[in-house]
């Protein structure tokens, strides 16, 4: 850590509390909400919409409207993801079937309020790691090679277990569906052309944002379509003071708050792994440590504090390698270190020292940017809940209209739009079966990465699968895994003849 | 959004008779937002917006190594209210068989960028200069690998066409794909691979931690940002060179009057402080060719990739 002395912080202070960059914060945490709210735009999006803005502001504010944007942007992907079961940012997808049994149950303004509450302290957690300890974490982060992430990402697979409510067959079958749509294209370690049929867009692969908007929110209007004469049971209960709930929610479950805000900032600060991925390990930890594991999935609160905090905790998390090495953690610090060396902030570890001020500004945003969260954020979730007044046949057609625009804005191409349909109706079938979606949701994020990292893996080895446990760090997480994958298998066979001779 | 925008706007514009352009323009990246094409892409759309009074919107289109967005610029409408930002790839993709698209498909408007390859090793790493590197990896073949883009990529034709060009089999030094310089920089730190061959910019931030040192360049001249790091022919004595390039282009038969517009504003921008001064801060080369000069150069390249691809076995 730098040389942190009363004349850095004062110089910082002055820095953030000059009304040009306090109007560009509202500016863009205003922009930022938006950005979220609206399915198929993600923070990324906002990020790289705000880099033309930024060539001519200096250096604090363009990088604060950056962090201000992605903070309410992750934030606010919970809104539309709660209220129409549309995840606003694939950050949201983890916990958006949680979040819109809550609002179906009426409880759709304590799931709200707990996501804008527990993305505060997340956010707040995650800042403060990465003032304290950015550089000794950076140095660990780096440590990382395809092996440990190989391992990461079987561990993350584990987690679609985990989301299966009722049946764990269904939810593997799911998770299979997932990986095998995002192995197509061309976007494979070999280069070769998987179910393209000649076509460039197939060539581009099956991406992400359009699918989740189809199997998500197309899914749920097709439902709704065919249940259009039945009343809308979706009155919901006021809970009063919407912080007071909050606190007590705080007291009930601190250990899941620090837990999912710890395992936001790591996921966050490895590179290549992000606020989505934090978000589905998160709810998975959740649910796994979880006295009432059966309430999961019916609209309980436990997993959506856990996996809220870790979303937003993983954005601070991000700029950990970004800041002392100048490697992404995520896809928005990915466009920042651009932006960082426009401004000469060059990354480095010596950027504590020789940018103090400008650092300790941009760390003050960070603090910033969470605390505005809470007025501007209660104040999007008061006009958002009057969406469930309007009535169905108006707000349907709205929704499916949102859906078309995010889809085609993700890559700007009506072949988006075909592709979240044809989900959509996908979606609908495998619900209707029985079979879950999340979990085909996250084969899908984190395909790509387990085939990329296993196929580097075997180069590096020569194609000896013992490498994969001969570093110290891939050779912990490999048995973490292989115990994970083992102990509920282990569990059942030992069950089986202790029943039998119940009987 | 802008995009949509500019979409209905331009369905509201009236008919073009008067002068290039009157509605917004599409730039067409082909890579992903936050990479070395999309921040040049952007700050040329910025000051092309400048010049022109309308606003030009970048639009990434990205995928299949770069196919779909090379693919949407070539297949749009040759009006020239769609440009975009070709790279290097144009001349490398057909060669593999991945597209029939070759750099001929483009009305070219101006080579605006050129960084050369490096070669990049951890900090701890034995070798001290490419002699030694290239020793090691003839010695033992298969021992060391290399990564820094995907297989067949720029960075991993730069050091196949090396080796080739030292008499050392191509095939000793394997290449592990990776989605960019980025992760190849970092699993090189993280100990998984020996070489990283990207250009000296994009190893820029882990030089200066002291992480990563860069062995020599694939230019005529040392970089700009390390004077210090030699280049190969004074290293080895050798000729062998290569770059990642980036042209603004726009699709085959747009109208002559577009393009004289374009590329005087395109030379404009490439003249103006505001795009040197940004090539700089990124440490990023600037080279400027007019269209002609550009069409060479992507002949050139096109010659130059397909014989070193065929060299080492990945042309089809």
């Amino acid at each position: 850590m730098g040389l942190l002395t009363a004349s850095v912080l004062a110089q910082a202070f002055a820095l953030v509390f000059d009304p040009y960059v306090l109007w560009v914060i509202l500016a863009s945490a205003i922009f930022g909400l938006f950005v979220g709210a609206v399915p198929g735009l993600t923070a990324t999006m906002a990020t790289a919409l705000l880099v033309p803005v930024t060539f001519f502001m200096p250096p604090v504010p363009a990088i604060a409207s950056i962090v201000t944007a992605t903070a309410m942007a992750i934030f606010a992907g919970d809104i539309p993801s709660c209220l129409l079961r549309m995840p606003g940012t694939p950050a949201s997808a983890a916990y958006t079937d949680e979040a819109y049994a809550m609002t179906k149950k009426g409880q759709g303004e304590l799931a709200l309020g707990s996501g804008l509450w527990f993305s505060i302290l997340g956010g707040l957690f995650g800042t403060a790691v990465l003032i304290a300890a950015a550089p000794s974490l950076a140095e660990i982060a780096l440590k990382f090679s395809s092996f440990e992430y190989f391992w990461l990402v079987v561990l993350g697979l584990a987690s679609a277990v985990f989301l299966a409510i009722g049946n764990p067959l269904k939810g593997v079958v799911s998770l299979l569906f997932g990986l095998l749509v995002a192995s197509e294209g061309l976007d494979n370690p070999a280069g070769f052309p998987r179910f393209t049929f000649g076509s460039a867009e197939l060539a581009g692969g099956l991406t992400l944002i359009p699918i989740m908007i189809g199997m998500f929110a197309v899914s749920e209007i097709l439902r709704s379509v065919g249940r259009i004469d039945e009343p809308w049971e979706m009155a919901q209960t006021k809970i009063g003071n919407v912080l007071h709930g909050m606190w007590g929610l705080t007291k009930r479950y601190p250990w899941q708050l620090l837990r999912g805000s710890a395992v936001g900032t790591a996921i966050g600060a490895l590179p290549g792994a992000g606020a989505d991925i934090a978000a589905w390990m998160s709810y998975a930890i959740s649910k796994r440590f979880s006295k009432e594991p059966e309430k999961f999935g019916t609209g309980h609160i436990e997993g959506i504090i856990e996996a809220g905090a870790s979303n937003n905790s993983a954005l601070a998390g991000a700029w950990i390698p970004a800041l002392v090495f100048g490697i992404p953690g995520d896809s928005i610090t990915a466009i920042v270190i651009g932006v960082l060396y426009i401004k000469g902030l060059n990354p480095g570890p010596t950027i504590f020292m020789n940018n103090a001020p400008a650092i300790y500004a941009v760390f003050m945003v960070f603090i910033l940017a969470n605390l505005l969260m809470l007025p501007l954020g209660l104040a999007a979730i008061r006009a958002a809940k009057q969406m469930l007044r309007a009535p169905r046949e108006v707000l349907l057609p709205v929704i499916l209209l949102f859906c078309i625009v995010g889809s085609f804005a993700i890559n700007n191409s009506i072949f988006g739009v075909a592709l979240m349909l044809a989900f959509g109706i996908v979606g609908y079938v495998m619900e209707e079966n029985g079979f879950p979606i999340a979990p085909a949701i996250l084969g899908l994020v984190l395909g790509a990465m387990l085939e990329e990292n296993f196929i580097s893996s075997m180069i590096k080895a020569d194609g000896r699968l013992l490498a994969f446990f001969e570093r110290p760090i891939a050779g912990s997480l490999g048995i973490l895994t292989i115990v994970v994958f083992s102990v509920p298998l282990i569990r059942r066979t030992m069950a089986v003849p202790w029943r039998r001779s119940e009987k | 959004m802008r995009t949509l925008i500019a979409a209905l706007l331009s369905l509201a514009a009236a008919p073009a008779y008067a002068q290039y352009p009157q509605r917004p323009v599409q730039l067409i990246v082909p890579w992903g937002a936050g990479g070395g094409t999309d921040a040049t892409a952007r700050i040329i759309g910025t000051l092309l917006e400048k010049e022109l009074k309308q606003p030009f919107n970048v639009v990434n289109r990205t995928g299949g190594s770069g196919v779909v967005g090379h693919d949407a610029i070539a297949k749009s409408a040759p009006d020239g209210y769609t440009i975009g930002m070709i790279t290097v790839e144009i001349t490398m993709m057909h060669h593999v068989g991945l597209t029939p698209l070759t750099y001929k498909d483009y009305t070219p408007i101006g080579l605006v960028n050129a960084d050369p390859a490096g070669v990049n090793v951890r900090v701890d790493s034995p070798y001290k200069s490419v002699k030694e590197l290239l020793a090691a990896i003839k010695a033992n073949p298969g021992k060391m690998k290399a990564s820094g883009t995907g297989q067949g990529g720029i960075w991993h034709l730069a050091i196949a066409g090396l080796l080739k060009d030292q008499g050392i089999d191509p095939n000793a030094l394997p290449w592990v794909p990776s989605n960019g310089a980025a992760p190849g920089l970092q699993d090189m730190v993280a100990g998984g691979v020996e070489v990283v061959p990207c250009s000296i910019p994009e190893a820029r931030s882990m030089i200066d931690a002291g992480k990563v040192r860069a062995l020599a360049i694939m230019d005529a001249n040392p970089p700009a940002l390390y004077p210090n790091v030699p280049t190969l022919k004074k290293e080895l004595g050798t000729n062998w060179q290569i770059a990642a390039w980036r042209v603004i282009a726009a699709p085959k038969g747009i109208p002559a009057e577009a393009q004289k517009t374009l590329v005087s504003a395109l030379k404009r921008v490439y003249d103006s402080k505001e795009y040197k001064d940004f090539m700089a801060s990124r440490g990023f080369g600037v080279v400027w060719a007019d269209p002609a000069g550009t069409a060479k150069f992507m002949a050139d390249s096109d010659t130059n990739l397909g014989a070193a691809l065929k060299a080492v076995g990945l042309a089809k």
